[in-house]
């Protein structure tokens, strides 16, 4: 049989055991709650509430700009303190409402909508729209707007990304563990929009128990399929899951929809379930809080909003001093130099690490040894390219195909010369990607 | 809680893998070809080895500390370099033709061209050359106690028989670390094994040298006559350590397979139809050179660009 995956990848530590058997714990926040109005890509959210008013949870306190874009809701009961800039774990300071907590927890009452068989299309992507339901993965991209194409009736396939190729990473594993079957029916709901599409729950094979439990949930569904993948990282970039579960390639300029598909992540696909079947926007989600600092590494189910203080503190705090401490996996996340920052819609972990690979370890001569290009998933010379961009020769990188990396960080940890290959890469790309808007 | 926390650009991971390894395993996996030579030639051989190696060291030494750049002798790529034109020189050549072919492959072939990395020239093999053109009489003089005869592929050229076993086991005149074929597969193994290769350049490289040889080597299919010529001269030193040096083979994996077919080409005609019996060498340089052309001519196609299905 052929394996399911891509050429290239790697296979970095994945420090998995350390929290994958901690069961999914309902963390409720104790101090003030901070939601920054840009949680997504698209237009930032604009407030509805102002400071004073009293808010429940549920209620929404920001209104989506636009299509793309996504509204905010309350996940606290409590008073609207300050509308202000806050840090956000990109270091930047964001707009966001902060709610002081009244601990009470009070929900609006939420009008339950129909039942899913009476819904039209239209409705279903309606309730998701206004749930704020975003790609929890850590893209943040709106869901309404993945599940709006211009032709519905051409995609082929529905996939569920379940890989969590991400290092350390176990909150999509729990939540397939725990609850597989709202991911189920989540994928029913998105299957009720395209007419012709077959949903595919992709699983790295380093997953048995999950594709086993998946596989009993869809035995009588014809519709939904279950793929092991190989397991290996980026088996989750949406592109080359793509290609791994369908065979079919997409270059960067292209969408899913393009290949026929359609790609949402694991808690991006219950977010929908509670969105359509109980009127529930987004509002809770699963953080990893792990590493070899954290003293009781656990995987919390969270009210959005949430301070990351409290969360290394409900982990039991740190036994080890972090020397670096990452919000996300540790190929795609952000080091944050200020804990005192939100959890946002697409935060999936707190990484602590006591020992940072990358400041120990100095840039040498590249030796051209070709392990970037060997392992490089987009298949592009990842050496050469980061020459072009630290000379910044713009026209040279782009016939190199410099455009076509999807940033996954592989080159980068690879590397023996220990280079800092993807991030010299990527601020070119940011610089090419600024010019094409300007013109 | 540290005052300060790092931050960095993703990713935050780094595999273990270092420049140094890959060169110290290089440096393991010439030891049976080392070991050997030196048990063929005798104790002389060893104080050359050390010769060429140290001033290898020195010289990139030396040279960072004149131009006051932080000393790069810890990357240990000049012990290869110093390692592998040692095991290129003949027994007995006088040891300060060994200094200086050291000296010449890292300050002229490496240092003057930017360090590690930038030289576009095999540093042990562009000292090699060096040395052939500027001391020839030293530098084809293979007669040693042991052997006084001509080197095998010498003896070939000239129409004379051979010893095949000999010349896989290794027991016959030639340079320090060419003769023993079994030697140096077993290097070769060790690197493949250790992933610090692989066979895309080796195999190509001899796979063309071999139907060359049969095409063009005057002896129709004669087996024996094409293991000599495999197992004779540098060609399997050359094929799987130097022409898979990193730094002058092109990187892309299709300009691998080119350029190993180009190398078995030219080892081919300065073999066969050159005045001399050797040929990887001046082969390997020639390739070298080309390698910028090779990798312009098979950029890989990018991801969903149309080429995933290779």
């Amino acid at each position: 049989m052929a394996k399911f995956t891509f050429r290239g990848g790697i296979h970095p530590y994945d420090g998995k055991d350390i929290s994958k058997d901690k069961p999914i714990k309902v963390y409720e926040p104790k101090g003030d709650m901070v939601y920054p109005l840009s949680q997504h890509i698209g237009a930032p959210a604009v407030p509805i509430v102002q400071k004073g008013d009293a808010v429940l949870v549920g209620q929404k306190i920001a209104d989506a700009q636009g299509f793309v874009s996504a509204p905010i809701y309350s996940t606290v009961s409590g008073t609207v303190k300050a509308i202000e800039p806050r840090r956000v774990i990109t270091g930047d300071n964001v707009m966001s409402i902060v709610i002081e907590n009244d601990h009470e927890f009070k929900e609006v009452e939420f009008t339950k909508p129909k039942p899913v068989e009476q819904l039209t299309k239209e409705e279903i992507i309606k309730l998701i729209q206004d749930a704020g339901v975003v790609g929890m993965g850590g893209a943040g991209f709106p869901t309404h707007v993945k599940l709006s194409p211009k032709e519905p009736e051409k995609i082929d396939y529905v996939i569920a990304n379940c890989a969590e190729c991400e290092p350390y990473l176990t909150s999509d594993y729990r939540r397939m563990i725990e609850e597989p079957e709202k991911l189920v029916e989540g994928l029913k709901i998105i299957l009720r929009l395209f007419d012709h599409a077959r949903g595919v729950l992709a699983v790295e094979d380093n997953k048995p128990d999950c594709i086993e439990k998946l596989r009993k949930l869809t035995e009588n569904e014809d519709r939904i399929s279950v793929v092991a993948l190989q397991t290996k990282y980026p088996q989750g970039s949406e592109r080359h899951l793509i290609f791994a579960a369908t065979g079919r390639a997409i270059n960067s300029s292209m969408l899913p929809a393009d290949a026929g598909c359609v790609v949402n992540n694991v808690d991006t696909i219950v977010a929908v379930y509670h969105a359509v079947t109980q009127g529930r926007p987004l509002m809770n989600r699963i953080v990893t809080v792990t590493g070899d600092c954290i003293k009781d590494p656990c995987n919390f189910f969270i009210r959005v909003g949430t301070n990351y203080h409290e969360l290394i503190d409900e982990a039991g705090g740190f036994i080890k001093e972090p020397e670096k401490v990452v919000s996300g996996g540790p190929m795609m996340g952000f080091a944050i130099f200020d804990l005192d920052v939100p959890a946002t819609k697409t935060s999936s972990a707190l990484l602590c690490i006591s020992k940072d690979a990358v400041s120990s370890a100095e840039a040498t001569a590249c030796i051209n040894c070709g392990r970037c290009v060997e392992i490089c998933p987009g298949r592009v010379i990842p050496s050469r390219l980061a020459d072009l961009a630290e000379n910044g020769q713009k026209e040279a990188f782009e016939k190199m195909n410099g455009m076509e990396c999807c940033e996954c960080g592989s080159c980068s940890y690879i590397c023996p010369a220990k280079r800092q290959l993807t991030q010299s890469i990527k601020s070119m790309r940011r610089m090419i990607l600024a010019d094409r808007r300007k013109k | 809680m540290k005052e300060k926390l790092e931050v960095s650009s993703n990713p935050h991971i780094r595999d273990k893998w270092k420049t140094s390894n890959i060169m110290t395993l290089v440096v393991i996996a010439l030891l049976p070809a080392t070991l050997f030579g030196i048990w063929n030639f005798g104790w002389y051989a060893a104080l050359l080895i050390l010769v060429t190696v140290g001033s290898a060291v020195l010289s990139e030494y030396v040279f960072c500390r004149i131009i006051h750049k932080k000393s790069t002798v810890k990357d240990m790529s000049a012990v290869v370099t110093g390692l592998l034109l040692a095991l290129n020189l003949p027994p007995h050549l006088p040891l300060w033709i060994g200094a200086l072919g050291g000296i010449f492959a890292i300050v002229v072939v490496k240092m003057l061209f930017g360090g590690l990395g930038q030289n576009f020239m095999n540093p042990a093999l562009g000292a090699r050359c060096f040395l052939l053109i500027s001391f020839a009489r030293y530098m084809t003089d293979f007669t040693c106690d042991a052997y006084t005869q001509a080197t095998p592929l010498t003896a070939l050229k000239a129409g004379e028989s051979v010893d095949i076993l000999d010349m896989v086991i290794g027991t016959t005149g030639g340079t320090i670390g060419e003769t023993s074929m079994i030697a140096i597969l077993l290097g070769a193994c060790f690197l493949v094994a250790m992933d610090v290769i692989d066979l895309r350049i080796p195999l190509s490289y001899i796979g063309t040298f071999a139907v060359f040889v049969l095409v063009f080597g005057g002896k129709g299919f004669d087996l024996s006559f094409l293991s000599a010529h495999l197992a004779g001269g540098g060609l399997m030193l050359g094929a799987f350590f130097m022409a898979t040096d990193y730094v002058t083979r092109p990187i892309t994996k299709k300009g691998q397979y080119l350029y190993g077919i180009l190398l078995g080409l030219l080892t081919g005609v300065f073999r066969i139809f050159g005045p001399g019996a050797e040929g990887v060498s001046y082969a390997i340089i020639i390739g070298n050179m080309i390698v910028p052309l090779i990798e312009k001519i098979t950029l890989p196609k990018a991801f969903g660009k149309g080429g995933e299905r290779s």
